[in-house]
């Protein structure tokens, strides 16, 4: 039984991870254009994403996964996400990627914002151009200031994953709850819990040290 | 020659003049000190100087060229700008040291991006060392700003002003952010540059330095120049009775 159990929640962590990495891949990358867009001094730019912000930030993911899951068959009358279970894990990592998108684009603009003035101004007054000051001289001062809140954000995703089972993405908790239907047992369950303890713990690992190679500055 | 001309120069920012019509002069070699009460301007003349704002009237003329002239309304390259701020270097009051660099970092990190400077890196570096060495730093080259006081961080800073050889060297208050006991090593720094005739602007409230190194004394007050000359004229026989009021409520 063990085994089968195993097995079973292997398969539907496979699911997380993958949905997990997906996320990252597409919303770290995105987050940085949202908030880019957010700085903007233009307010044709700037008011339109700042909405789209505070409408995601302020709804809760569960409500943007079925939206966006049934609202353009309901709507549009015409499925957009294929059929099947691939259909609904598509569905799925566009909803997290918005999602946690705009957290990143806040944190982003959090630390970009922080980084103070005057060291922009060095970098002018020694003759440096926009691209040499972003690169050599305020990037990493934003990644430091930006991996304790990112590495929260992620750790908080490894956990959301699990609501995708509301449009019936078959991740590790859905496999593991099979089991009470199917064979009456509960501990499915709480080996599920071992699987996100021992993730979150390597990714807390990980952020340390990357925490840790960045403290030489201040 | 002068070195520097400053022409009729004016900033107002959101209704407030700052610089309400400023001309002077200086030569090569000379240390210039600008004194006067805070929100007198000061500080924002040598933003002006330095493109990090732009005044809204008047000319900035280096070596007979004319570097900045309001009138002329063409827009500027940001590479023109760059070309222009090379005359100057300016030492801030708060250092603005790059935090994750060390010293000798800081000091070659311009250098070493700037695409005319044809040295090697490890001319540019001998630079740098030399450099740090004579601001009394060469036991702190590979110390990262936040190891350092701040008179430390200051010498720091200029040095990585020196390295970009500018024509004028100006100095923010470079002292305002120092414990009392701190601001004599930057002082003292300052006094041997000048003793090697740098050309510096130098906007202080230390009088009693102003005096001792400088070859002209600015004094202004509410965005006009009210008085300049000698220390000998400026600091201990001011013409104008507000000039006199500063420097007797500063005392020496």
């Amino acid at each position: 039984m063990f085994w089968t159990v195993t097995l079973s929640l292997l398969k539907g962590f496979g699911e997380t991870l993958a949905l997990f990495s997906l996320t990252l891949i597409f919303s770290l990358p995105l987050g940085l254009l949202i908030s880019l867009g957010s700085m903007r001094k233009s307010p044709i730019v700037r008011m339109p994403i700042r909405f789209i912000i505070w409408v995601v930030r302020g709804t809760p993911l569960m409500l943007q996964l079925l939206v966006i899951y049934y609202g353009p068959g309901i709507i549009l009358h015409q499925n957009i996400w294929g059929m099947g279970s691939s259909g609904r894990f598509i569905a799925a990592v566009v909803a997290f990627v918005l999602n946690y998108a705009c957290y990143f684009s806040e944190i982003y603009r959090g630390g970009i914002q922080s980084i103070p003035v005057g060291q922009y101004e060095a970098g002018q007054v020694l003759g440096l151009t926009r691209k040499q000051i972003f690169w050599n001289i305020t990037l990493l001062q934003v990644i430091k200031r930006i991996i304790p809140p990112i590495s929260n954000e992620i750790i908080t995703l490894v956990k959301d994953t699990s609501l995708a089972r509301v449009i019936a993405v078959y991740e590790i908790i859905w496999e593991g709850q099979a089991f009470i239907k199917s064979a009456g047992i509960i501990w499915p369950l709480f080996y599920t819990g071992a699987f996100y303890l021992i993730f979150s713990g390597l990714l807390t690992i990980l952020f340390g040290y990357i925490e840790k190679r960045l403290s030489y500055f201040k | 020659m002068a070195i520097l001309e400053v022409r009729n120069l004016k900033k107002t920012f959101d209704h407030t003049n700052v610089l309400k019509d400023i001309s002077f002069k200086m030569e090569e070699g000379e240390a210039l000190s600008i004194i006067g009460s805070s929100g007198s301007g000061k500080t924002t003349l040598l933003r002006c100087l330095n493109w990090l704002e732009t005044a809204d009237e008047g000319q900035i003329i280096v070596r007979d060229k004319v570097l900045f002239d309001a009138a002329d309304t063409s827009k500027k390259s940001d590479a023109q700008i760059r070309e222009n701020r090379r005359h100057f270097g300016l030492v801030f009051q708060s250092f603005n040291l790059f935090p994750q660099y060390t010293a000798l970092e800081n000091v070659m990190l311009a250098p070493k991006l700037n695409a005319e400077d044809t040295r090697s890196v490890a001319e540019i570096e001998q630079n740098a060392r030399e450099l740090l060495d004579q601001m009394g730093l060469s036991n702190r080259m590979d110390n990262y700003p936040h190891q350092l006081s701040g008179g430390q961080q200051q010498r720091v800073a200029i040095a990585r002003a020196l390295a970009l050889h500018p024509d004028i060297l100006c100095f923010d208050e470079p002292t305002s952010a120092l414990d009392p006991e701190l601001t004599g090593e930057v002082l003292k720094v300052i006094r041997g540059l000048a003793e090697k005739n740098t050309t510096m602007i130098i906007v202080t409230h230390e009088m009693s330095f102003a005096r001792d190194v400088s070859d002209k004394i600015i004094f202004m007050d509410d965005g006009y120049i009210l008085e300049q000359g000698t220390p000998q004229e400026v600091i201990d026989n001011p013409k104008e009775e507000r000039t006199r009021q500063f420097i007797n409520g500063i005392k020496i």
